[in-house]
C-alpha cells in the first residue's frame, strides 16, 4: 500500500532555499574582486599583482598563526582572511613596498580581528584597520603614487616595490618621469586639493588615472558590486546611501561654492569612494542590520567623506569615514530597533493617556 | 593589682613588622610580581606620554624613584602622628614638596630634558603609584621597609618605562639612546612615536605579562592544586 500523499509540508522558520554560508559569500567577494585585480595589473603592471598576492599571503598566514595560538578552530576555510588581505592591497599605492604590505596584512588580522575574537565579533573592518595603521606608520610610502600605464610595467616592478624589509624604499622619481614628463604621480584628489588641477570625469570613470592599486576604475568596481548585489551577497542600500549622500552633500557644496569645490560627479568617481562604498562599507559584520540603521549609517559615511575631502587637511577621507561608521554601527542598531508587530509604540515624549488626563483633573 | 595592669596587652601602635615577609621580598615584589605598571596598571599616563625615547624614560624614572622613596620615607615617619581623616592631604603635601624639588633640579640639570618632559614632571604629584604606595604601604610600615618598597616599586616603574621606551625608540626611530642601530636607510615606523603607538606598545606588554602570569598559575595548579588557588587569590 502506498503512503498517503502529503498535501502540505510544514516547516518552521527560517525558510531558506539554500544555505548561504560565510565561505560561499567570501568566495564570491574574491571572485567579484578578480576583475578589479586584473584591471589593476593591466594598469599598474606586475607591482600591483605582487602587492595583492603579498597582502593575501600575509593575512592568511596571520590568521593561521592566531587561530593556532588561541586554540580555536582553523578558520582559513571561510576565506575571510583572504578577502581582508585582498581589500587591503587594493587600497595601497601600486608601488607600495611589499614588506610594508605584509606588515599591513598581519596588522589587519591581528588588530582588526584576532584581538576581538575572530570574524563576526570585530568592531572595525579589518582591512581598513590595517590601512589606517599603515597610514600612521609609513606616511611617506603610502602617499607615494606612481602613474598608470607606464611603459615596461609588465616586465619590471616599480623600484619601491622590492625594498628590503625594514629599509626605506628606493625613490620613484625616475620611474615616474618615464611615463609623462612633468607628471608628479599625484592622485586626482591630491591634484585638486594641493594644486587645484581638475581631472576629467570620464577618465576617472574608466580608471585612467593614478591612485591606489584597486580604486581607480569606478565603473568596473560598480559592476562587480552589482554582481554581488544581484546574488544578494551585498546590501545595495548601503552603497546607495553612501554614494547618494556624497552626491547630495558635495552637490550642495558645489552649488554654494561658486567654482570653489569640485562637481559631485568628480567626488563620486575619484579616490577610494567606489571601492570603499561597495566593498568595505558593506562589510556584513561591521555595518548595522536594521533597515533604518543602514540608511543612517550610509549617509553618515558619505557626509564625513565629503567633509574630510572638502574641509579637512587630507585629500581623501573614505577610510576614516567608514571606520567612524563602523564605530557607531552598534549604537545605530540599538537606536533603530524596529517595532515588533503588535507591540506598543514607544514614544520619545510619552503622551498622557485619556485615563491619566482624567485622573489629573 | 599592679601586676594585672602590666599584663594588659598594649594596643599595637604599628602593625607587626617582624612577622611580615622578608625584606628582600618587599623590594623584589615591585620589580616583577607586582610591577606597578604592567601588573597593577597604575601610572599609565607618564607611561604613555614620556616613553617615546629611552632618554626621556630614564629621566622620568629617576624623578619618580626619588619622589617615591622620599615620600615613602617621610610618610612612614609621620604615620603615627597623622590623623586618619587628613592623611591624604598630608600625603599630597609631602609628595608635592618632593616633586617641586625634582622640578627645579631637572630644570637646573638640563633644559632640553625639562622641555621634553613638559608638564609631566608636575604631574608626578598625581601619579597614582606614589599615592598608592603611601596609602597602602608607607602608612602601615616602618621607615626601612617603606624605603625598600619605594625603591622596589620605583625600579619596577623604571623597568616598565624602559621596556616601553626601547621598543618605541627602536621601531619608531631606529635608534637606542640616540645611537642609530640599523644604518641610515632604516625605515622608521612613525606610529610608535605617536600616542597611538604608545597604546599599542602598552597593550603588547600587558599581553605578555598576562600570558606569563596565566602560564605560571596553570603550572602551579598542575603541581599543587591548593597552592595554585592561593597564588591566584588577590593579595
Amino acid at each position: 500500500m502506498a503512503e498517503p500523499q502529503r498535501i502540505f509540508e510544514l516547516y518552521s522558520s527560517p525558510h531558506l532555499k539554500r544555505p548561504v554560508s560565510t565561505d560561499i559569500i567570501m568566495r564570491n567577494v574574491v571572485m567579484a574582486l578578480a576583475p578589479v585585480v586584473a584591471f589593476s595589473t593591466y594598469q599598474f603592471g606586475v607591482s600591483a599583482l605582487l602587492l595583492v598576492l603579498t597582502g593575501m599571503t600575509a593575512s592568511v598566514a596571520a590568521e593561521f598563526v592566531f587561530t593556532r595560538m588561541s586554540r580555536r578552530d582553523n578558520t582559513l576555510g571561510d576565506w575571510s582572511a583572504a578577502v581582508t588581505g585582498l581589500l587591503l592591497a587594493l587600497t595601497l599605492p601600486p608601488g607600495f613596498p611589499l614588506w610594508m604590505a605584509a606588515v599591513g596584512g598581519v596588522i589587519s588580522v591581528a588588530l582588526g580581528k584576532a584581538v576581538f575574537g575572530g570574524l563576526g565579533v570585530n568592531i572595525f573592518n579589518p582591512a581598513l584597520v590595517g590601512r589606517a595603521f599603515l597610514q600612521a606608520t609609513f606616511p611617506v610610502a603610502i602617499t607615494t603614487w606612481t602613474p598608470a600605464f607606464v611603459p615596461g610595467r609588465f616586465i619590471e616592478t616599480v623600484p619601491s616595490t622590492l625594498a628590503a624589509p625594514f629599509m626605506q624604499p628606493a625613490p620613484v622619481a625616475d620611474y615616474v618621469a618615464r611615463a609623462v614628463d612633468g607628471f608628479t604621480g599625484a592622485t586626482p584628489l591630491a591634484l585638486l586639493k594641493f594644486q587645484h588641477i581638475d581631472t576629467d570625469n570620464l577618465r576617472l570613470l574608466f580608471g585612467m588615472t593614478s591612485g591606489s592599486a584597486g580604486e581607480t576604475a569606478a565603473l568596473l568596481i560598480l559592476l562587480c558590486g552589482a554582481y554581488l548585489a544581484v546574488r544578494r551577497m551585498l546590501d545595495w542600500r548601503i552603497v546607495a546611501a553612501v554614494l547618494g549622500s556624497v552626491f547630495i552633500f558635495s552637490g550642495a557644496f558645489y552649488l554654494a561654492g561658486h567654482g570653489k569645490y569640485p562637481d559631485p560627479f568628480f567626488m563620486l568617481f575619484s579616490g577610494g569612494l567606489m571601492l570603499g562604498a561597495v566593498f568595505m562599507a558593506t562589510d556584513m559584520v561591521t555595518s548595522p542590520t536594521t533597515p533604518r540603521g543602514i540608511w543612517i549609517y550610509g549617509v553618515l559615511i558619505g557626509a564625513v567623506t565629503v567633509v574630510i575631502r572638502l574641509k579637512g587637511g587630507l585629500p581623501e577621507g573614505v577610510m576614516y569615514a567608514i571606520l567612524l561608521g563602523n564605530g557607531v554601527a552598534p549604537l545605530i542598531d540599538t537606536l533603530t530597533q524596529p517595532r515588533i508587530y503588535g507591540a506598543p509604540r514607544k514614544r520619545l515624549f510619552p503622551q498622557k493617556t485619556a485615563k491619566q488626563t482624567e485622573a489629573t483633573k | 593589682m599592679s601586676t594585672a595592669h602590666q599584663h594588659q596587652p598594649s594596643p599595637p601602635a604599628s602593625p607587626p613588622e617582624a612577622a611580615g615577609p622578608p625584606a628582600s621580598e618587599t623590594f623584589l615584589n615591585g620589580l616583577w610580581k607586582e610591577n606597578p605598571v604592567f601588573v597593577q596598571v597604575l601610572g599609565t599616563c607618564p607611561t604613555m606620554a614620556i616613553t617615546n625615547s629611552v632618554r626621556n624614560a630614564l629621566a622620568m624614572s629617576v624623578a619618580v624613584i626619588f619622589v617615591l622613596v622620599c615620600s615613602n620615607a617621610l610618610v612612614s615617619l609621620v604615620r603615627k602622628t597623622t590623623p586618619k581623616e587628613v592623611r591624604i592631604a598630608v600625603f599630597i603635601l609631602i609628595i608635592a614638596t618632593f616633586v617641586t624639588v625634582v622640578d627645579y633640579a631637572v630644570k637646573a640639570v638640563s633644559i632640553p630634558i625639562y622641555q621634553a618632559m613638559g608638564p609631566f614632571i608636575a604631574l608626578i604629584v598625581v601619579n597614582c603609584i606614589i599615592l598608592a604606595r603611601a596609602e597602602a604601604f608607607a602608612y602601615k610600615n616602618g621607615v626601612f621597609r617603606s624605603i625598600l618598597d619605594g625603591f622596589g616599586m620605583g625600579f619596577g616603574f623604571s623597568i616598565a618605562l624602559l621596556f616601553m621606551g626601547s621598543i618605541r625608540e627602536i621601531l619608531g626611530a631606529g635608534t637606542l639612546l640616540g645611537y642609530p642601530l640599523f644604518g641610515a636607510n632604516y625605515q622608521p615606523w612613525v606610529i610608535f612615536l605617536l600616542p597611538s603607538g604608545g597604546f599599542f606598545t602598552f597593550a603588547f606588554w600587558l599581553l605578555i605579562f598576562a600570558w606569563w602570569r596565566e602560564r605560571k598559575d596553570k603550572r602551579a595548579k598542575a603541581t599543587r592544586p591548593e597552592a595554585g588557588q592561593l597564588e591566584a587569590a588577590p593579595q
